[in-house]
């Protein structure tokens, strides 16, 4: 195992929360600065995040191979140490408390459409389920798994949502490339609301230089939403 | 209609489009094939019963009857007697529309399954520190906020203690509160190092229109920035702070919305 290997491991098993490859060359660099004597650590600040990232990936794999009881994830923020799947029965009794809390099945069917289809407003959703999604938006929303991302730039600018760093790390996903059927997916044409569209546009509406979306803070959205 | 088949609950259904999955699913047909009298048929028979055995029906499901009656009114008539076109791209086959979007349902609802089987993968990973129990919007916090759910929640706890030690009698409430004497008071309460926990902010509080008026108080206190709000974890004790300042500005309290006393039954 490679010095950088070493350190990486040590880093991943101390740490509580996950770490990017960036973090990883920030806590090496900082090793150098604290003893620039340590003729290690000089040596290791010197990795960049891209040698960092492929290290993680091997580390990964040789746990992988020699099943360990623990393997190493990307997921959302970054990689982290969990225990292996196989030995959930086992860890669960550690955690009686924590039990997984699941999503029902008409909230999975919303939470789909938004991750394939992002940003995606309330309307187009309700147009592909052919149901109201207001109580199963509510539940995501407060779940964590989505957040308001934006206005859509039609009449009415109607609030776009996507889903959130939580949703990753909720479904131990990578990236939402790593989707299921994704390619296929995202280019899907959806059926769309009707909307009373189609008209141009009031310029009164349109605020300079704003074209697609406008950010919402994510608590300001969850006022607008229970306002609703 | 005897058909044993049909005897599922209304409510296993996601909607009409599911509902609409299943019939065809059940005839073993291709989606493309759809044979729109069969399916419609199937549909009101289906509706018919859950009416039957009073299950209430979802609008969306009554949507969907009309939808595939006009549709198939559409087919029954010879091309050249068909009306004009209501929409752009349905001069071809009527139930086009639907089986687009049968399609596409049928696609996010498969993407649904997986997901679920990815949901059922992670829940077998346990973290470091395992991640909190997502139970209430603290995912999207960073640690030591306070969400808006959890001061909601300790704010209702307060009041059910006051509904527990009313008792049987019920008293005149002659004392009015306003909320600016409820903001001196936070004030001069909450001690100038140390925080104060959210509960003991109500002690000796026993009428709801105090206890309201408090927390009103506290949350204009938050919104001037004059007082923080933090909580030591899921779950954990709400404690308050003193932000640095402590003078409210005479201007701040006399643009109070809610100076006047609150109606406690409200």
């Amino acid at each position: 195992m490679t010095p950088l290997s070493r350190v990486l491991e040590a880093l991943l098993f101390a740490s509580d929360k996950p770490m990017s490859p960036a973090e990883c060359v920030k806590h090496l660099k900082g090793a150098m600065e604290a003893a620039p004597e340590n003729g290690d650590a000089v040596a290791l600040a010197k990795c960049r995040p891209d040698e960092v990232a492929s290290a993680l990936g091997e580390l990964a794999s040789v746990y992988e191979a020699e099943q360990r009881g623990f393997r190493l994830i990307e997921s959302g923020a970054g990689w982290k140490v969990v225990t292996a799947p196989d030995a959930a029965p086992w860890v669960r009794q550690l955690f009686p408390e924590n039990r997984p809390s699941r999503l029902s099945p008409s909230a999975l069917e919303t939470l789909a459409i938004v991750a394939y289809r992002q940003p995606i407003t309330r309307a187009d959703l309700e147009a592909v389920r052919g149901v109201n999604v207001d109580g199963v938006m509510q539940t995501l929303l407060e779940r964590g798994v989505i957040r308001i991302a934006g206005r859509a730039d039609v009449p009415g600018r109607p609030l776009l949502y996507g889903t959130t760093e939580f949703f990753l790390e909720h479904f131990a996903l990578r990236s939402l490339d790593e989707l299921p059927n994704c390619a296929e997916l995202r280019r899907v044409e959806l059926p769309v609301a009707a909307r009373p569209e189609d008209q141009p546009v009031l310029p009164l509406d349109q605020a300079p230089g704003s074209h697609g979306t406008e950010a919402v803070s994510p608590s300001e959205a969850v006022l607008v939403e229970e306002a609703i | 209609m005897a058909d044993a088949a049909y005897k599922v609950k209304l409510d296993v259904f996601e909607g009409p489009l599911d509902l609409l999955l299943y019939l065809v699913r059940k005839d073993e047909v291709d989606i493309y094939d759809i044979e729109i009298g069969r399916i419609t048929r199937q549909y009101l028979e289906y509706l018919g019963e859950m009416e039957s055995v009073d299950v209430e029906i979802g609008g969306e499901f009554i949507v969907m009857a009309a939808n595939l009656l006009y549709i198939k009114s559409r087919t029954l008539l010879p091309v050249d007697l068909q009306g004009p076109v209501e929409e752009e791209g349905e001069d071809e086959d009527p139930r086009w529309e639907l089986i687009r979007q049968l399609i596409e349902y049928k696609k996010f609802k498969e993407a649904a399954g997986n997901l679920r089987d990815r949901e059922e993968f992670a829940a077998k990973l346990f973290g470091r520190t395992p991640s909190a129990p997502a139970v209430d919007g603290g995912a999207t916090l960073l640690a030591g906020e306070v969400g808006t759910l959890d001061l909601i929640a300790a704010f209702q706890r307060v009041l059910a203690r006051i509904e527990k030690q009313k008792g049987a009698a019920r008293e005149i409430e002659a004392d009015r509160f306003t909320v600016s004497e409820k903001i001196e008071y936070v004030l001069k309460i909450l001690p100038e190092k140390e925080g104060l926990k959210f509960e003991e902010l109500f002690a000796g509080q026993t009428t709801r229109s105090e206890v309201v008026a408090t927390f009103l108080a506290l949350l204009e206190l938050v919104r001037l920035r004059h007082v923080h709000v933090e909580q030591e974890g899921p779950f954990g004790e709400i404690m308050l702070r003193r932000r640095g300042l402590a003078v409210v500005p005479e201007q701040d309290l006399a643009n109070l919305p809610g100076s006047a006393a609150p109606d406690g039954n409200r």
